[in-house]
């Protein structure tokens, strides 16, 4: 347990090390534009006054390690700045659409898990047979495709030509549900509205799955090569030798094992996930916190912008600590270890 | 020579050495094979605009009236020199910072892997996303932002093997006869990562195309009139189910030069693996 925690602790200071380092990043990025950050906030009919006032309020006069000052201290007392595409604070707008969007990268990495490491499981277990040959094939062409791809062509195929799944939008407009946590599956569930919730379910499969796709072709692939790997392992032969049952040593001595590589890279793709929704949220007309990205990257909104990055980022930081503390509670190796491995 | 056969040899492989060859001929030869080579352009049309497919237009036309399969053509023209390029940046500069980090290690690893971590913990897309936020969109910026976004691979993968090779004897050896450390790292450790890179740098190029039909399909990359599948699939999505060649046929295309690329490059990965 104390080497749970030694882990932890020692994650999410890396974690605080690496959030710096993004938020200087990100600054940065919000730096090199070219042009006049407070002349771009006003638009092309403020007077020079009006510039010089909002140039002072930006703190932009001021040499540039000094302005990064200002953003680090306005960063922790959690105020993001005012964003020029809704005129709201950043982090309001940010609370409005997370949620929609974690709903869905949730889903689908739950998906990707559910049937990614299945997938590659049955690989591994009938290797060079024609279900090895089957899933590595469609687990490469799923990677082989933008998640938009797979949207517009899961929409058209099962939305417009088989009319299972509904078109776009995250509820249909005949349910009104109070906000509570932005989450609509649960939102839906305190109202104590079934049509609804089941409603909000429709709508998600099919976005899920799109996002899901490559992942769940990543997550088999690997999945199936580290198991092929482990099942040239001595004891695993000793296993077969014991007369085992084949479904008994894939399960349980040779998928353990494999699992511990495979979950650093699901951590990864949970990111790339991340970066995906933005195209299938296009897709699916999803009001999430990707369409206000983009929104707010076209207007040239640079506090909306390192707004987003930042949260997303630090999301992403959150479930990599998830999936290391998952590793160390598998792997016997770290969990029974006397000191904290690097 | 026998990285070849053995790709040659295997089914999957060959299939995916015949469409890489299919996308690189179709890009390279594009102005003289592309069945209207004057469709890369702002031409419009109109009598001809937003047509099924047909014999004159074997994937179509757009809401212009341009064929569809010569603007995929010139498509992947640039697909293919934005991955080329962005590789020809990002592998150079990862693999250097990987050398120096894996060798080197103490303080000088720990500096150099954070910053590699930072850049990593960034979604791909998002970094690149907010790089053309701030950049205009133009094909030279997406290659930057790109760039900015992939070494960082590169450097972890060459980390992780220059690390495993720090203690072997040849560089051991080496250091005892008094090499020099660039001496080490260029002509001792970085031959025995080539073929990590090299096999990464094929199925790289799948990603790269993905990566930047993703930026123009959300209006952040290359714009019209040049040709770019991305932003023809976006341009499309508006007009389903109705005119379905708009988007179907762009997405295909892209399906099929990644898919190429990386049944190549597991082929060349199981080659190379062979070989050593």
């Amino acid at each position: 347990m104390s080497q749970l925690v030694g882990i932890l602790v020692r994650r999410i200071g890396i974690s605080v090390v690496v959030l710096i380092g993004v938020s200087m990043l990100i600054f940065a990025i919000a730096r090199i534009i070219p042009g006049d950050p407070a002349r771009i906030a006003l638009g092309p009919n403020a007077t020079a006054e009006q510039i010089a006032k909002l140039r002072g309020e930006m703190h932009l006069d001021e040499n540039i390690v000094i302005q990064y000052g200002f953003f680090i201290k306005d960063l922790v007392s959690g105020d993001l700045g005012t964003s020029l595409y809704t005129n709201r604070p950043v982090t309001l707008d940010i609370a409005q659409f997370l949620p929609a969007t974690l709903e869905l990268v949730f889903l689908a990495g739950v998906i990707m898990v559910g049937l990614g490491l299945p997938l590659g499981i049955l690989a591994a277990r009938f290797r060079n047979k024609w279900p090895d040959h089957l899933v590595r094939a469609l687990a490469l062409l799923t990677v082989s495709a933008p998640s938009f791809v797979w949207a517009v062509i899961l929409m058209l195929l099962c939305a417009y030509y088989l009319p299972l799944f509904p078109i776009a939008g995250r509820l249909s407009d005949i349910y009104e549900i109070e906000r509570v946590t932005g989450f609509l599956t649960i939102d839906t569930l305190i109202a104590g509205n079934v049509a609804a919730f089941l409603d909000v379910w429709h709508h998600l499969i099919l976005p899920a799955v799109a996002l899901a796709l490559s992942g769940i072709g990543q997550a088999a692939r690997l999945t199936r090569a580290n198991m092929v790997e482990t099942y040239e392992k001595p004891y695993i032969e000793m296993a077969q030798a014991y007369g085992f049952f084949p479904h008994r040593i894939a399960r349980i001595y040779a998928f353990k094992p494999s699992l511990i590589p495979s979950l650093t890279i699901i951590g990864l793709d949970f990111a790339a996930m991340l970066g995906n929704a933005f195209l299938v949220e296009a897709v699916f007309a999803w009001p999430g916190l990707s369409r206000y990205g983009v929104n707010v990257i076209l207007r040239k909104d640079l506090n909306a912008i390192m707004g987003t990055v930042l949260i997303i980022a630090l999301t992403f930081l959150i479930v990599n600590i998830i999936v290391d503390l998952l590793i160390a509670v598998l792997n016997p190796r770290i969990r029974h270890s006397t000191r904290v491995q690097s | 020579m026998r990285a070849l056969r053995i790709i040659v040899r295997n089914p999957m492989s060959l299939l995916g050495l015949i469409l890489v060859g299919i996308v690189v001929l179709s890009a390279l030869l594009a102005p003289w094979i592309a069945p209207y080579p004057d469709h890369n352009g702002a031409v419009v049309d109109f009598l001809n605009n937003n047509r099924a497919p047909s014999l004159k237009n074997l994937m179509g036309t757009d809401l212009v009236g341009r064929d569809i399969l010569s603007r995929i053509m010139y498509g992947y023209q640039i697909s293919l020199v934005l991955g080329v390029i962005v590789l020809a940046i990002a592998t150079p500069i990862g693999t250097l910072f990987g050398l120096i980090a894996g060798y080197r290690g103490g303080w000088v690893e720990i500096v150099l892997m954070r910053i590699v971590d930072i850049f990593l913990s960034i979604p791909p897309l998002v970094l690149a996303i907010a790089m053309m936020g701030v950049l205009e969109p133009t094909l030279t910026n997406a290659m930057l932002a790109v760039t900015l976004m992939w070494w960082p691979w590169y450097a972890r993968l060459v980390y992780s093997i220059a690390r495993g090779e720090r203690e072997e004897g040849y560089v051991v050896a080496a250091e005892v006869i008094g090499a020099s450390t660039w001496h080490i790292i260029f002509r001792e450790i970085l031959p025995n990562c080539l073929p990590a890179i090299i096999t990464k740098m094929t199925l790289d190029m799948g990603f790269v195309i993905i990566i930047a039909s993703s930026l123009s399909f959300l209006g952040l990359g290359v714009q019209p009139p040049t040709p770019d599948l991305g932003s023809m699939v976006a341009e499309g999505a508006r007009y389903l189910p109705d005119s379905w060649w708009l988007t179907v046929f762009p997405g295909l295309s892209i399906l099929v030069a990644v898919f190429g690329f990386n049944l190549l490059g597991d082929g060349l990965r199981e080659a190379l693996e062979v070989q050593s």
